[in-house]
């Protein structure tokens, strides 16, 4: 299997570009809906954080790196990867400060079904975004590269 | 039975691709087939109710690692370089998997109630405590989440981990002239295109 020699920037192609603009607020809204919804549905933050990235990366992969990157700089994705972790580490410090054991949630709320409740939403948010950063960092390390590559060439 | 008609082409179709990602040496058709690959086994899990695996199959390993493969194949050559027919590795892989289906037979039938996973005293304190005391139905958000929060903590720092390995080893940023290329090899301009369309970064 062989491509064309000079093909057409991925930019150019229009059913490309109309089907990822329609695909794409899509794809980030499924990703919402597994990051919240995974208490009763299949899904949860890791799963959440993917699907959003895969959104992202969509639009990058059609769009150009540099936009990509103006949207989300490698900066933001940088300190999300390690936010998302202390996020949930936070949590264990927090039921602590509370008086109970590490990670053991039913005190964050008065009752405790609540505060299970919101110690799992909270660490699944970080989770998502541990997982969606750490994947679009993959990502700009790729294609940085290939950048790079391109300019030395 | 009736999954195992179900199941039965999922798994031929495995062994086709598996078999073609194995002879193929253009690697751009090799990528996708990687690609196939993890949808297929994503049904698979689908069809043994594992929804969340079947979940995260197809987006890391249909979505996202398919692109770093082809993000991959932008830095390397298109075609697979001719090798010397190996004895070695064949026997070796043989051997494995003989072993690991082997394995397979002192395993309880799939979905078997009697199995040692749903006899185990754990697993009612997890399924009613998931319902009486988190009022959750999906009880492996419950068993993830709290009851082996550990792990997961564990986890997710292993994907950070995993971030800042790749970020060292990838980066580009320590060469900040970028004069001297570490791979020393560059492909010419044409050869670059899938990442070339990728990053695009030319204006």
């Amino acid at each position: 299997m062989s491509l064309p020699r000079q093909p057409m920037r991925m930019r150019e192609k229009l059913v490309l570009r109309v089907t990822s603009k329609l695909l794409i607020p899509l794809i980030l809204l499924f990703g919402l809906y597994v990051q919240f919804h995974g208490d009763f549905g299949p899904g949860g933050g890791f799963q959440a954080g993917v699907i959003f990235a895969a959104g992202f990366i969509l639009y990058g992969l059609i769009f150009g790196l540099n936009e990509l990157q103006q949207v989300v700089p490698h900066r933001v994705v940088e300190v999300g990867s390690a936010l998302g972790v202390l996020i949930y580490g936070g949590v264990g410090v927090v039921t602590i400060l509370l008086g109970a054991n590490y990670l053991d949630y039913s005190v964050l709320a008065h009752d405790a079904v609540h505060g299970r409740h919101y110690g799992i939403l909270a660490i699944e948010a970080g989770v998502g975004l541990t997982v969606f950063s750490t994947m679009m960092l993959i990502f700009y390390a790729f294609a940085d590269r290939g950048r790079a590559k391109e300019g030395a060439s | 039975m009736p999954p195992i008609p179900v199941e039965l082409p999922l798994f031929i179709l495995h062994l086709i691709t598996a078999v073609l990602i194995a002879r193929i040496r253009g690697l751009f058709s090799a990528a996708m087939l990687t690609g196939i690959f993890s949808l297929l086994s994503c049904c698979l899990f689908t069809l043994m109710d594992a929804v969340d695996v079947a979940f995260t199959e197809a987006a890391v390993g249909a979505g996202i690692s398919t692109v770093l493969m082809l993000g991959t194949l932008a830095l390397t050559d298109r075609e697979e370089r001719q090798q010397p027919v190996r004895i070695l590795p064949f026997v070796v892989v043989g051997v494995t998997g003989a072993a690991l289906v082997y394995g397979t037979f002192d395993m309880p039938p799939f979905g078997a109630a009697d199995a040692p996973i749903h006899q185990h005293p754990l697993v009612a304190t997890y399924v009613h405590g998931a319902h009486d005391d988190f009022h959750i139905p999906n009880i492996v958000t419950v068993v993830l989440g709290s009851y082996r929060g550990y792990d997961t903590l564990g986890e997710t720092a292993v994907i950070f981990t995993a971030g800042v390995g790749v970020l060292l080893l990838l980066s580009g940023r320590r060469r900040r002239d970028g004069e001297s290329d570490p791979g020393g090899q560059t492909p010419p301009p044409d050869e670059t295109e899938v990442l070339g369309e990728t990053s695009g970064g030319d204006e």
